[in-house]
């Protein structure tokens, strides 16, 4: 999928959850939210954009802190 | 099965704790004080004569028909106004009583036409009735009355309006429909000009109907005792012979109706009075917009193609159906498990929803199944089930009759939800306090005896920096329901969000430069909404339909629960949903990540449970939303979709996007009752059935579920549910059931929720409102009453992110869209019906400053252009809208008002931006380029059906010819 989109979306979701002054808390609820709304496609996508590291399409950090330190196991994720 | 007539009890129901014993032609009777005497006696079987009464009224006491001797009383008072007394004794029959009725009828009489065997009230008029009760068998005053219906003094009916007449020479002038109009539906339409002999029924300011301020609900006409106002269509055919109780296909509210019928054929849809979401009444769709389900533009056989450019193939139910199954098939080989999905719609019933659910996670072994609330209501679901624990609104309708303070947001009652609209109007005059928010100046903010204490008039896309603000007021004045709070909230949550709130920038000074809204007007409905008692939130589509919209419904909890409204009649929050269907699509799990009852489809133990009753296994991850699935068409992963009963390229957003996507795909099914926007994009066209064909249930926006009746045989031959099982069989996953109450039945196995609905209990009840199961066996009109459904209620932050969508030089409008009374959805039912000659076309609103600016004038062709396309509309210019936002409706294909809307979506649920859009707005001579090329194709698809439909005739023409 247009990766551009993805990152788009993800970070909606993040912009939400920022209002969350625990970062860890923010972070868990990002992660729990792709976990339990996207495919394992679209997030297989974002990880591998994250992963390739040299252009990020302006993914948030906190996005991208949240999907490296909790959803970095695409085949765990969804048993939220 | 004969016509149903409910009784009638004269004047209505009331309710008190005191109850009071009287005697009625010498038997005791014991009634709620408050009643009248005519009730009671009807209650205890004694039928008193009427005509100006009808229990829907309040009584009025004119036709002096009803009149009754009490011992200790002098005169002969009315029983419809007298109330019962204790210790009274009444007697309804009598020689002087006998008397003095024939004495009133006959004055009726001498001025009433006696053409009773053609009158089209014939086998149904209270008049007729009354006459032969109290036996009229001479009138002496003669037959010259000025009304009667020799040439020279009839009066010619009016017969504007296209679903019901007006014969003043039929009116005994009992002011019925005059008080339906106001008590009922609350327009104020019509009044009784003239006196005496010159009295008449006005409409408006002595105008047709069509011309006046009648918005068409038909309460006067079921109102009306004889055939002063009479539906066309018993005119035509007569009176019915039977009816059959059934829920309506349009919006949210679920109307429960008798389809009164002939043979096969609806006469007239009445209004139920026992339906406990409308209780009688109806609004203008529902009564009369049926005329779809028969009308030509139907198609009924099923068809095929290899290409969207070629001309449709008519085809057997078998080869269709095993066409479209080989193809799904033969992508999945190709592309993967993946490659196919389905999307079910509010426009179907639940048992057919849960079957394509079913269908696509069974047989297909995927979970790419979604649903239009995808495009409407997905952010209650999930805001609600984040905050109070269930994904459904808390009240009952009736609810709103005890709410002492009413805030409306992002909604549009009176039109979108018209026959809720009647009641909310009604609790307003009774004095409820009424908040309203939203961009433009709805009915709700000035009609007839209601007027909004706050309008808070806010710019699109700023629902939540409102709902901070209020909260702000609420928490740093004090209003805080502190009691409540402590035992039913989650502490920590509610601190946190204490905190957040109570900060200077969700003040409404601070707020007030985002929203527009003064700061004063908002604490003034804060503190409104916290004090007044009894505090209900209904908010409609204004809400959802944002970038945050799913922020929004957690605010409006957030709102609820600060002060204590939720958990009994009169509070709330209450999701005014978009079509008759949307709660039931969600809870048949319809959503890709979620299986029946709100499950996760991660869940374990609930996937087992399913996987044990379909005897498959269920894939743990969430499956492809609607917008994920044109992305992923876009991108060559996905390419079959079976789509039961939704119009995608007209209703989803950035139409030019989904046209893209549907053309990329290679099997697009589409199960429909008409060739809509999408089927002209399809493959393979499986005649659908529409309502009056078929057995099933819907769930309104009060979680109620209610049955609908088969009126009518399927004209395809075929239900979609059993559409649905055969495509399933085809696919080698057969679906056995011998009718939907087997569907309902498995349902309620495995849905913990539904575990005491059935077919047999909802005909015993009427309807159920779930959860229905072993801990309330009759259903639950009212959530959350002890405690909330998830424990504790969670608040949660909703800080404001303002929309990507912004005004700028280039787009500096912000277009929001809506509905309108007459017209529904798309408008595939509403414009094949003479609807349309309220709405026959959209317009854009501009305010007239804004109109001015660019030279724009009433009924001028504009061009409206945002970053996703442009399209070409006819202006209204009005104050409605305020300057700077810009307005329309999307029930015409040809209007295009989604080329326009964005792909700008919820960050939840994404649920599309369809509220704001920036676009500019110019005069223009000719149709955008899109509309030109729209009409092309239309043309073009049009030409494909009809070729196959001329090849119809000609080979019918031929048979004949041969015979």
């Amino acid at each position: 999928m247009d990766i551009d989109n993805l990152v788009r979306m993800a970070n909606r979701i993040g912009d939400y959850f920022a209002a969350y002054p625990d970062r860890t808390e923010a972070e868990t609820s990002i992660a729990k939210h792709l976990a339990m709304y996207w495919t394992p496609q679209m997030r297989h996508e974002l990880l591998a954009c994250i992963a390739r590291g040299d252009d990020l399409h302006g993914l948030h950090a906190l996005v991208s802190d949240a999907v490296k330190k909790h959803l970095a196991r695409p085949e765990q994720a969804g048993t939220a | 099965m004969t016509i149903f007539r409910e009784p009638d009890y004269g004047t209505p129901k009331r309710t008190s704790s005191e109850m009071v014993t009287l005697v009625i032609d010498g038997d005791r009777v014991t009634v709620p004080a408050g009643t009248s005497v005519m009730r009671a006696a009807e209650l205890a079987g004694n039928r008193i004569p009427k005509l100006c009464a009808t229990d829907s009224l309040e009584p009025f006491g004119s036709c002096r028909l009803c009149l009754v001797e009490i011992e200790g009383r002098r005169g002969y008072p009315a029983s419809c106004t007298t109330p019962v007394e204790a210790g009274m004794v009444v007697r309804t029959q009598s020689a002087k009583l006998a008397e003095l009725r024939r004495g009133v009828m006959e004055l009726y009489i001498s001025d009433h036409p006696l053409d009773c065997l053609t009158c089209s009230a014939n086998g149904n008029c209270e008049l007729q009735d009354m006459a032969g009760v109290v036996g009229l068998r001479e009138v002496r005053y003669g037959m010259d009355g000025r009304n009667h219906f020799d040439k020279h003094s009839a009066v010619a009916p009016d017969t504007s309006n296209p679903y019901f007449t007006y014969d003043p020479a039929k009116c005994i002038v009992c002011n019925r429909c005059v008080r339906a109009c106001e008590e009922t539906q609350g327009t104020f339409a019509l009044t009784i000009s003239g006196r005496g002999f010159d009295s008449r029924v006005a409409a408006g300011t002595n105008q047709p109907f069509l011309e006046s301020e009648c918005v068409s609900c038909g309460a006067c006409v079921q109102a009306c005792p004889t055939a002063t106002l009479m539906e066309k269509s018993v005119i035509r055919m007569g009176q019915a012979e039977k009816s059959v109780i059934t829920t309506c296909a349009y919006c949210g509210v679920g109307c429960s109706f008798k389809a009164e019928v002939k043979g096969n054929e609806v006469v007239r849809m009445v209004p139920h009075k026992d339906g406990k979401a409308n209780m009688g009444h109806s609004c203008v769709k529902g009564r009369f917009a049926w005329g779809y389900a028969t009308h030509p533009d139907r198609i009924t056989t099923p068809m095929i193609r290899a290409s969207i450019d070629e001309p449709w193939q008519k085809v057997s139910w078998e080869e269709a159906i095993n066409h479209a199954a080989s193809e799904f098939r033969r992508i999945q080989a190709k592309h993967g498990r993946g490659a196919v999905g389905g999307i079910t719609s509010s426009r179907c019933t639940n048992e057919e929803t849960y079957l394509v659910q079913k269908l696509v996670r069974a047989a297909f072994g995927n979970n790419n199944v979604d649903t239009c609330a995808r495009v409407c209501h997905s952010p209650t679901g999930y805001g609600l089930k984040q905050t109070l624990g269930e994904s459904a609104g808390t009240q009952t309708f009736e609810s709103v009759l005890q709410a002492d303070v009413v805030m409306v947001i992002g909604a549009n009652p009176t039109e979108g939800h018209p026959v809720f609209g009647s009641l909310l109007k009604r609790r307003l005059r009774e004095g409820a306090k009424l908040i309203v928010v939203d961009p433009r100046t709805i009915e709700l903010v000035k009609t007839p005896h209601v007027q909004a204490d706050y309008h808070l008039k806010l710019m699109p896309g700023t629902n939540v920096a409102i709902a901070n603000a209020l909260a702000h007021v609420i928490v740093t004045e004090g209003l805080v329901n502190e009691a409540y709070v402590a035992e039913r909230c989650e502490d920590a949550a509610f601190r946190q969000w204490k905190a957040f709130v109570a900060r200077p920038e969700n003040s409404p000074e601070a707020t007030a430069a985002i929203t527009g809204v003064p700061a004063e007007a908002v604490r003034g409905a804060a503190r409104l909404y916290a004090g007044a008692g009894n505090g209900a939130i209904y908010y409609g589509l204004g809400v959802t339909e944002h970038s945050q919209g799913s922020t929004m419904v957690m605010a409006i909890a957030n709102l609820a629960m600060v002060t204590g409204n939720v958990g009994r009649m009169g509070v709330g929050v209450n999701p005014l949903r978009g079509q008759n269907n949307v709660q039931g699509s969600c809870d048949m799990g319809s959503f890709p990540h979620e299986l029946p009852g709100y499950r996760h489809v991660s869940d374990s133990t609930t996937r087992h449970l399913f996987e044990s009753a379909w005897g498959v296994s269920i894939d743990p991850e969430p499956g492809l939303r609607i917008p994920n699935m044109f992305e992923a068409a876009l991108d060559g992963s996905f390419l079959g979709l079976y789509i039961e009963g939704e119009d995608i390229a007209q209703s989803d957003p950035n139409t030019q996007h989904v046209e893209s996507a549907l053309r990329a795909m290679e099997c697009v099914v589409v199960q429909d009752i008409f060739l809509n926007e999408t089927a002209k994009y399809a493959h393979v066209f499986l005649p659908g059935a529409s309502f009056l064909e078929k057995d099933g249930t819907f769930t309104n926006a009060e979680r109620r579920i209610s049955r609908v009746r088969k009126v009518m045989p399927p004209l395809a031959g075929l239900a979609d549910w059993e559409v649905t099982c055969a495509l399933a069989k085809a696919l080698g996953y057969p679906m056995d059931y011998a009718h939907p109450s087997e569907i309902m039945d498995e349902i309620a196995r495995l849905t913990p929720t539904f575990h005491g609905v059935s077919y047999d209990k909802i005909d015993a009840l009427g309807s159920i409102q779930w959860p229905c199961n072993e801990e309330a066996p009759e259903g639950t009109p009212i959530m959350h009453v002890d405690h909330f459904v998830r424990g504790k209620g969670r608040f949660m932050l909703t800080a404001y992110v303002p929309t990507d969508e912004r005004a700028n030089r280039r787009y500096p409008l912000l277009l929001t869209t809506g509905r309108i009374l007459s017209q529904y959805n798309v408008g595939a039912q509403t414009r094949r019906t003479a609807n349309i000659v309220w709405h026959a076309e959209d317009r854009l609103e501009i305010h007239p400053h804004d109109a001015e600016e660019r030279g724009i004038k009433d009924g001028d062709w504009v061009g409206v252009a945002s970053r996703a396309g442009e399209t070409v509309l006819r202006a209204t210019v009005t104050g409605r809208v305020q300057p700077g936002v810009v307005y329309t409706t999307f029930h015409f294909p040809e209007s295009g008002a989604n080329v326009i809307t964005t792909d700008n979506s919820d960050w939840a649920t994404n649920c599309p931006e369809y509220k704001v859009t920036a676009v500019q707005v110019v005069p223009v001579s000719q149709p955008s380029e899109w509309q030109q090329r729209h009409r092309d194709f239309a043309a073009r698809q049009q030409a494909y059906l009809q070729g196959r439909r001329d090849a119809e005739k000609t080979a019918a023409e031929r048979g004949k010819v041969d015979a």
